[in-house]
């Protein structure tokens, strides 16, 4: 199964049936197959905050949401992450592009990137690296958590991990 | 007529709706005048009343209105285009469009001035724009509710406000008895 195919189908198996994203490129797969699923909303938002509200909503519809978003968007949420997603104790699992890792061509992606584990921990949302296409494995069990504790969080993917689970899918 | 002279209008028709309120005096007012169960609360986050509408809107099957002010729907201008974009025919958003930021000390908006939210909104593609004076108010929301399509509804009003208390009910309490109320109808 591709790694974009996995990520959807523990999003699936945990009934998660509302996503939001804004894009980027190492999210275009998996971006592309939450949209063709007949199980999940896919409701593309402008903004990161914006999207939170739309997840928040429905949420309280009685839909499991999940936002899909770069790292960058973490200096964007800072409020509505405090004052609306754990100041009302919703769940919100956030499947982060990390860009300014290892591999990053673009210079300025790594301004944001050297402050982003910083400002989850300031925020005291629990936080998973996924580094290695392995990590991968972990996603299942960090979106049970995600739900149990009803807390907003992060699953950071760097560009190790997109490019070596691509390189093992053009392997095999 | 200012905003809290409009909320009292709406009473009689929002008070067994499911209403997502605007941050600060909106949400204040509405919870001093008629406080319900189905009525969500924003205590922060600026902007997203139309957002958190709309999201409950696509989740469940109830009618839903988001009471919105010109201010909040400035600084949260992305959230027409995706309203027009994913038709929610039992979302109403309601802009209270009193030209100022009324929670702050009432400083004008670009609303009050040169800019028209209904001719943005139509401009986003949102199909049933209504701009309407604040006497009209509860016939527009009455008449949109009957309708049962998606509407965007500007009310223009004065700026002003009344003394009210602040909310001190704890936020995960206005969540948990609102997602109760959801579930009822659902």
């Amino acid at each position: 199964m591709s790694i974009n195919n996995r990520i959807l189908s523990d999003f699936e198996n945990n009934n998660v049936e509302f996503i939001t994203t804004v894009p980027c490129k190492q999210l275009a797969g998996v971006i592309d197959v939450i949209d063709n699923s007949e199980k999940i909303f896919h409701i593309p938002s402008n903004k990161e905050d914006e999207g939170m509200g739309l997840c928040a909503g429905a949420y309280m519809g009685g839909k499991r949401s999940a936002i899909i978003m770069q790292n960058t968007a973490i200096g964007v949420t800072i409020n509505t992450l405090a004052t609306l997603i754990q100041y009302y104790h919703f769940p919100l699992p956030m499947l982060i592009s990390y860009r300014g890792e290892l591999g990053e061509p673009v210079a300025c992606q790594v301004e944001m990137a050297i402050h982003t584990k910083a400002l989850l921990q300031q925020m005291n949302i629990p936080t998973y690296h996924f580094h290695h296409p392995d990590d991968v494995q972990e996603f299942d069990a960090i979106l049970k958590h995600t739900f149990m504790c009803n807390k907003p969080t992060a699953i950071l993917t760097d560009a190790s991990f997109w490019n070596k689970a691509n390189n093992q899918e053009g392997a095999a | 007529m200012i905003r809290s002279d409009i909320l009292k209008t709406l009473i009689p028709v929002i008070s067994d709706k499911l209403v997502v309120c605007n941050i600060g005096l909106p949400s204040q007012e509405l919870h001093m005048l008629d406080d319900q169960p189905s009525n969500f609360y924003m205590l922060g986050t600026m902007g997203l009343s139309s957002s958190i509408g709309l999201g409950l809107a696509l989740a469940q099957k109830d009618q839903v209105i988001a009471i919105d002010g010109d201010g909040s729907v400035l600084t949260n201008f992305g959230t027409l285009p995706t309203i027009a974009n994913n038709v929610a025919d039992n979302f109403i958003l309601l802009i209270i469009d009193n030209g100022s930021y009324g929670s702050t000390g009432d400083q004008p908006t670009y609303a009050g001035k040169k800019t028209s939210l209904a001719a943005v909104a139509k401009a986003c593609g949102c199909d049933n724009v209504v701009e309407c004076r604040a006497e009209q108010t509860a016939d527009a929301l009455q008449a949109a509710l009957e309708s049962h399509k998606m509407t965007i509804i500007v009310s223009k009003c004065e700026s002003g406000n009344i003394p009210v208390p602040v909310i001190t009910m704890d936020p995960v309490v206005i969540a948990h008895r609102f997602m109760n109320e959801v579930k009822t109808r659902n």
